[in-house]
């Protein structure tokens, strides 16, 4: 099973959080601050799991990570999940937002956090593996999304127009979340 | 009306989105909390308007805002709200702001109830996974309950999309409301063989994180994963089922044995670490659990320990560097579970390990390191001390260096330093431990000393001299006083110097050294320790200067003591001040004495005479209670309750005692007791633990054959001392090879003239250093074991956590049948039919199939039966109300969804005569189909045939019936075919009949067909079979290869081969190229020419293999093709490196775009009677194999599966990757055997005709 599942940037600003278990609001934001100061005082060149901090499950679960350029991905499991198996996990789903998003970046994240979640609800369940086949997931999501669109969408055009307006003073943030040559880079899970 | 909403849209054009609150919070870093607050209250104003956009929008930012933390609970009721528009875009937002934030207690989630129900039946599919995926996150016990039925249904759904949530959400229902599991468990089952691979992935999952708790119940369920495991594709299922058998085995061991085979496989096929990784890890649990006496196995360890290595040393290029240290990580982890069970396997790896202690991550040092614990031997102790030491100079970090520093005492220390042969050596390195600054293990190091310095005597000198000089230059090591700081081990040099006196060179020296001024700034236990022991110091001292004639040395010292000890006095520690103010008054006395010119020596010492010898911890608990003695018995009668509490003890005392000892006196006569205390004596003295009355205690030790025979060893002084600190260690280290190497010459020598006894217990006792237990300890060691009684009890097992929610999960699934009269959930309760279910296994594709193939006859049986057992009646009847409802749902529109269930039910309960399934077998079913699934050691198909086989003998019948009349296609009507079905069975009667003389084995198995158990010898093994064969080979390289059809993708197979290398020189830069023509490609990454070579991912050591999979794409699948193609590879030795290429001839055969699939039998009857397909046969003569080695053979090397077997005939089927699908029927008689074929592409069927023809053509 997994926990949770957590993103968060190089500075500890979460950007997704899903909590499978319920905690309360003040205790989640503790677990994101423990497991930051965790996984960011390691190395990239060190393995990508831990044991869990102390606020979430100790020693039973497990920190699986990925580290992309300005993002963490941290999924905590326990020992019923494959390491490797989570690692390519997160790749899949990397990937899958990479496709959703065409080439995705943190701004993605920081900007439409809903959808990563509706992209994040077709791989994972309630903490249990829904899909790890991309292109499944990838087609459900555009099946939603045209579904969206075709009832006008949350925000309709002129509110776009607005928030288009209030975007001009916007500073320029680098795109490109550079996940890199995303192919083979896991020892892959060719048929997943 | 049109003017509000117009003026709605206007005012929603200054509501901030998603957007907008986001870029907000960014622009507004420096009042962030005062930002967020405005933004709060503008989404409160929102949340009060009538339009339900503006409230989904207000929701949706409150969503982000709770991942920064703010408690949004008090929206809940507006969650609700957007939860339930029409809209798919609300009701999304409004499901996941209920996901992230609704828990157990949420007070608004009971009102969610009836729109989640009418969500769930929506004619939308993606509205019904919204709320599945939302009800996953906050499902609670009520909604559970309520909606169980709801969710089961839609596990039956139309849509994979559906039915794989529903079916994964099942798991969290079973845990709020577990009730629900028996129900819903037979359906969770039959969804393993679902047609989607979304579903199937979905119900493995489910069953495994069941099974993964509660095991035992899921063991039934074996066979069927077992055969998913051979015929999946999909990585992610295969780890979940590879990681449930690791579960399964220790419970059955016979499970393992079978597991054995196919994980090898998979592990020689897979390129996926993560499933090698998994595969490595089942097999060790396997290894484990058959460790007691399966020597056959050592093949699958060193194929694991190999990868093992692969997965450590290997740095796969294309992978992050972290990813090659997860890999490394686990390689280590699955090493140290081998170690457990075979050592020697993994100790033949040590370099690798060693290396692994350079590694810059330190999780990985950590594992190395325990890894090492297990690896030691006298041999190599040492020479992995050395290496560790060396690590410890290196080590940055202190954690890191304490880790290493306990580890090597660990390792030093572990099973009563069994592997230690030179004590001397390691007081040398706990001496140079004591270097270590700032470590926290100081006192470790002490107790390492003092239980050596106590237990092993030989070494005493030597250690009191080492002790000593570290006393001497305590200055070195007092920088760091805090609590268990390196100053501890004074504690232990102090007691030792003390002690063992006798042994000092110079006790004067060292008495001054611990009187020195600068010790009252060490802890106050270590100075009580000094303060006393400088009093033993001050007796031996005494002694040897009063047998010298000049009384003023001896005067000079008492003076010394009482110069010093004032110091001592006035310290804060109690226990300081006391014994200083003691033993400062005893020395006045002495002086006193002394000035009188009286001989004080003797009675000073007297002070501290007598041995302490070591009591081994817990040795007091560890004492067996004597037989006849139960302690949790009552002594006396339990008091009765009206006596009151107080008078209980004296009533108790007054009362019970005397009748108690008298009843035991009496069984012991004076005779008997003189014998117990005499055996007692004997063993108090054979004890070592047992603290002698009297100092004579010493006697005990030399009437043991023991240390004092022992010549010890002499010191080789030749060694200088070194100050502490200083790496004696390493000389030791040298001195041990030499003399190892002495010993070994010696050995040779004398080898002949058979001297042992002599020699026995010298240092020169004759033995080759070559094997592990010859090698002599340089010191005779009398090390004291620590004793465990002979009955003690085991230690306690863990208590399962009372609070885990799977405890009520623990559920035996296996007998569904019994108890169900008590299950609160009987409207949901359905009928599970082992008959159909095990009928079921067979059967994948083509959809329910439920009671197809069971016609009129079983009805009426179960009408009778009905009436004997009113219970399984009742879950009948339940079992057609749910199909009743199932088909209501998908027809009646959402009013009547929305119908109480318990409406629906009691409708159905009325009419009785629906129900038309057979009744369930007995309950022993599920364990005899498992022990007949572990006892017959058949491949893959087997487990086919051994499911087939609990069929009752009717259906089977039946079944058979279908498969035979497929031929003749105007076989429609039901008529002719219940009468051919007649035919049949009158047949199968007489063949039988026949068959009892001549094949006794088959009418084995016919006759345990009906018992559901067979005998293991009934049927005989199947040779072990590879799909791999010979694609070329040279002196320098082999290849083998097997070609899989891919199924996602109709145009593309994937060719597995393995690369041996057959020289002793390393082969390199191994480049795979082949020659396309217009129908077969090599898929090359973009860009890459139709001529360029494939680079094999990795380079062979000698002697090694590994393998590589290449992508072909095919157009036309239905001619077999060769493919000519070469391999090129650099040759390395130590002085030369040459090209060298081999060229190879690729063969698809047709067979290769088989894919092995499983079919139900009404589906394959269907296929059959359809018409579209072609025919074609096929005869083979001379075949003499058993019936069952013929299907295996056609299952495993041509890719297909049995549909349905009835003793010498069987229906088989595959489908081509391009969604060809070939029916085979095969049967047997008198050596011939002919085998009729259909397939909608006739060139295809025939090619594979023929492959099959040469199959049993080469055997």
């Amino acid at each position: 099973m997994i926990k949770a599942i957590l993103i968060f940037n190089n500075h500890g600003k979460p950007r997704l959080i899903r909590f499978y278990q319920y905690f309360a609001e003040d205790m989640q934001q503790q677990i994101i601050r423990e497991t930051f100061h965790l996984v960011s005082k390691r190395d990239d060149n060190v393995c990508n799991f831990l044991e869990g901090g102390s606020l979430i499950g100790g020693s039973d679960y497990k920190l699986i990570y990925r580290h992309y350029a300005t993002l963490y991905f941290v999924f905590c499991v326990d020992s019923s999940e494959s390491e490797l198996g989570i690692l390519d996990l997160i790749q899949v789903f990397v990937e899958t937002l990479d496709k959703c998003f065409e080439n995705v970046c943190e701004l993605d994240l920081i900007f439409h956090m809903d959808k990563v979640h509706y992209i994040l609800q077709e791989v994972v369940m309630g903490g249990m593996v829904l899909e790890t086949n991309m292109n499944e997931i990838v087609a459900q999501v555009e099946m939603q999304n045209r579904m969206e669109k075709s009832e006008g969408g949350l925000s309709a055009a002129p509110a776009r127009a607005v928030s288009a307006v209030k975007n001009m003073n916007l500073p320029e943030i680098p795109r490109n979340i550079n996940i890199g040559d995303i192919n083979i880079k896991v020892p892959s899970l060719s048929p997943f | 009306m049109a003017l509000k909403i117009v003026k709605g849209s206007i005012d929603r054009m200054f509501d901030k989105n998603l957007q907008d609150l986001v870029r907000g919070i960014r622009n507004h870093k420096e009042d962030e909390a005062k930002y967020i607050s405005t933004c709060i209250d503008e989404i409160k104003q929102e949340l009060k308007q009538d339009n339900i956009a503006v409230k989904a929008n207000a929701v949706c930012k409150l969503t982000y805002l709770q991942m920064l933390g703010y408690d949004v609970s008090w929206a809940a009721f507006n969650i609700v709200e957007v939860m339930s528009s029409s809209k798919f875009t609300f009701k999304r937002i409004g499901y996941l702001a209920a996901s992230q934030c609704f828990h157990e207690g949420t007070d608004v989630i009971m009102l969610t109830t009836n729109q989640i129900r009418k969500d769930l039946s929506s004619p939308n599919q993606y509205d019904t996974g919204v709320a599945l995926t939302g009800l996953s996150c906050f499902v609670t016990p009520d909604l559970a309950r309520d909606l169980a039925n709801d969710i089961m249904t839609l596990m039956s759904h139309t849509k994979p999309y559906i039915r794989k949530k529903a079916v994964l959400i099942m798991y969290k229902v079973f845990l709020k409301y577990p009730e629900s599991l028996r129900p819903a468990f037979p359906r969770l089952k039959e969804k393993l063989e679902d047609p989607d691979p979304g579903v199937q992935s979905a119900a493995v999952n489910v069953i495994c994180e069941l099974a993964r708790r509660n095991p035992k119940n899921y063991l039934s369920l074996a066979p069927l994963f077992f055969k998913l495991m051979t015929s999946s594709t999909n990585n992610w299922v295969l780890i979940k089922i590879i990681k449930l058998f690791g579960a399964l085995t220790p419970l059955e061991p016979r499970l393992g044995k079978k597991l054995i085979e196919p994980l090898t496989n998979l592990i020689h096929s897979t390129s996926a670490m993560s499933l090698l990784y998994e595969c490595v890890n089942t097999v060790i649990a396997v290894l484990i659990s058959l460790s007691s006496g399966m020597p056959n196995h050592s093949a699958s360890i060193q194929l694991c320990v190999q990868k093992l290595r692969i997965l450590i040393e290997d740095s796969d290029q294309n992978c992050e560097p972290s990813v090659n240290a997860c890999m490394k990580y686990l390689g280590l982890l699955a090493m140290s579970k081998i170690l457990k069970t075979h050592p020697k396997s993994v100790q033949s790896h040590k370099d690798l390990i060693l290396q692994c202690l350079d590694d810059k991550d330190e999780s990985i040092r950590l594992r190395a390191l325990d890894l090492l614990y297990g690896m030691v031997s006298k041999k190599n102790l040492m020479e992995i001390v050395k290496k560790l030491m060396l690590h410890v100079d290196k080590a940055e970090g202190t954690t890191y260096r304490d880790e290493l520093l306990t580890k090597i005492i660990d390792i030093c220390s572990q099973s009563n330093y069994q592997y230690i042969t030179n004590f001397e050596w390691y007081i040398s390195i706990l001496v140079e431990l004591t270097r270590l600054e700032g470590t926290r293990h100081g006192h470790l190091i002490a107790s390492q000393m003092l239980d050596v310095a106590i237990r092993v005597k030989a070494i005493r000198g030597f250690a009191v001299a080492q002790m000593a000089t570290l006393l001497d230059n305590a200055h070195l090591l007092t920088g760091n006083t805090q609590r268990n700081g390196i100053c501890e081990v004074l504690y232990a040099a102090a007691w030792i110097c003390g002690e063992f006196s006798e042994h000092l060179e110079d006790p004067k020296q060292t008495l001054e050294a611990m009187l020195r001024p600068k010790v009252a700034t060490l802890p106050g236990h270590i100075q009580a320790v000094y303060v006393q022991n400088a009093a033993k110091l001050f007796a031996t001292v005494l002694r040897s200067q009063e047998s010298t004639p000049d009384t003023t040395a001896a005067q000079e010292t008492s003076q010394l003591m009482i110069d010093r000890l004032p110091l001592f006095v006035q310290s804060a520690n109690l226990e300081v001040q006391e014994r200083a103010s003691c033993i400062l008054q005893l020395v006045k006395y002495i002086q006193k004495l002394q000035q009188k010119e009286v001989e004080v020596a003797e009675e000073v010492t007297a002070l501290f005479a007598g041995e302490l010898n070591p009591v081994a911890p817990k040795a007091q608990k560890k004492v067996p209670i004597p037989d006849g003695l139960d302690l949790d018995a009552w002594i006396n009668e339990p008091p009765s309750e009206s006596e009151s509490e107080d008078e209980k003890p004296k009533a108790v005392f007054a009362k019970e005692e005397p009748k108690h000892t008298r009843s035991r006196h009496s069984e012991v006569d004076e005779k008997e007791l003189a014998r117990r205390r005499e055996a007692r004596k004997q063993e108090q003295a054979n004890n070592p633990f047992y603290i002698k009355a009297s100092p004579s205690s010493q006697k005990v030790y030399q009437d043991t054959p023991g240390v004092e025979h022992i010549p010890v060893v002499q010191i080789d002084l030749s060694v200088p001392l070194k100050v502490p600190g200083m790496p004696l260690s390493d000389q030791y280290l040298k001195m041990e090879e030499d003399r190892r190497q002495k010993e070994k010459d010696e050995k040779k020598k004398k080898e002949k003239k058979r001297k042992r006894e002599k020699r026995a217990r010298g240092r020169h006792v004759d033995s080759g250093p070559e094997s592990e237990e010859d090698i002599t300890p340089a010191h005779h060691v009398d090390i004291v074991t620590e004793e465990m009684p002979e009955n003690a009890l085991p230690s306690d097992e863990d208590e399962k956590d009372p609070n885990d929610p799977h405890k009520a999960l623990d559920i035996d699934l296996d007998n569904l049948v019994s108890g169900v009269g008590t299950r609160p959930l009987t409207d949901s309760e359905k009928l599970p039919t082992r008959t159909h279910r095990s009928a079921d296994v067979l059967k994948s594709p083509g959809g329910d199939g439920d009671g197809v193939s069971i016609t009129g006859e079983p009805k009426k049986k179960t009408r009778k039966e009905k009436k004997e057992k009113k219970k399984a009646k009742d879950k009948e009847r339940m079992r057609s109300a749910e199909d009743k409802k199932t088909k209501k749902k998908h027809k009646h529109d959402p009013e009547e969804e929305e119908a109480n269930i318990h409406e629906v039910v009691t409708l159905v309960k009325a009419d009785e005569t629906q129900s038309t399934e057979p009744l369930p077998p007995s309950v022993s079913a599920g364990a005899s189909d498992l022990d007949f699934w572990l006892t017959s050691d058949a491949a893959p198909s087997g487990i086919q045939e051994a499911v087939a086989a609990t069929n009752t003998e009717m259906p089977t019948d039946a079944d058979l019936g279908e498969v035979k009349d497929m031929e003749p296609e105007e076989m429609k009507s039901k008529h002719k075919k219940k009468k051919l079905k007649k035919e049949k069975e009158e047949m199968e009667k007489k063949k039988k009949k026949k068959r009892h003389h001549h094949h006794r084995s088959d009418r084995g198995e016919a006759e345990s067909v009906q018992n559901g158990t067979m005998e293991e010898d009934d049927e005989e093994p199947l040779p072990p079979m590879s799909n791999y064969c010979l694609l070329a080979e040279n002196a320098y390289v082999k290849m083998v290869y097997d070609i899989q059809g891919n199924l996602q993708d109709g145009s593309q197979v994937v060719v597995s081969i393995i690369f041996q290398n057959m020289s002793s020189s390393f082969l390199k830069s191994m480049e795979f190229n082949v020659l396309d023509s217009l129908n077969s490609k090599l898929q090359r990454p973009e860009g890459a020419t139709p001529h360029d070579g494939l680079t094999v991912p990795f380079q062979l050591p000698p002697g090694v293999s590994n393998e590589a999979r290449f992508v072909f794409s095919v157009q036309s699948i239905v001619m077999p093709q060769k493919l000519k193609g070469t391999l090129t590879f650099i040759v390395k030795s130590d002085d030369s490196s040459t090209h060298e290429k081999l060229d190879f001839k690729l063969h698809f055969t047709c067979t290769s775009y088989l894919i092995t699939t499983p079919c139900y039998s009404d589906a394959y009857a269907k296929l059959l009677e359809s018409g579209e397909l072609k025919s074609s046969s096929l005869k083979l003569e001379g075949v003499t194999m058993p019936f069952h080695h013929l299907l295996a053979r056609i299952c495993f090397h041509h890719h297909f599966s049995v549909v349905e077997r009835i003793d010498s005939c069987a229906s088989m089927y595959s489908r081509s990757i391009q969604g060809h699908h070939v029916c085979l029927l095969v049967k047997t008689a008198a050596e011939t055997v002919s085998i009729d074929a259909k397939c909608d592409e006739l060139m295809l069927l025939e090619n594979v005709l023929e492959e099959i023809k040469q199959t049993f053509s080469q055997s």
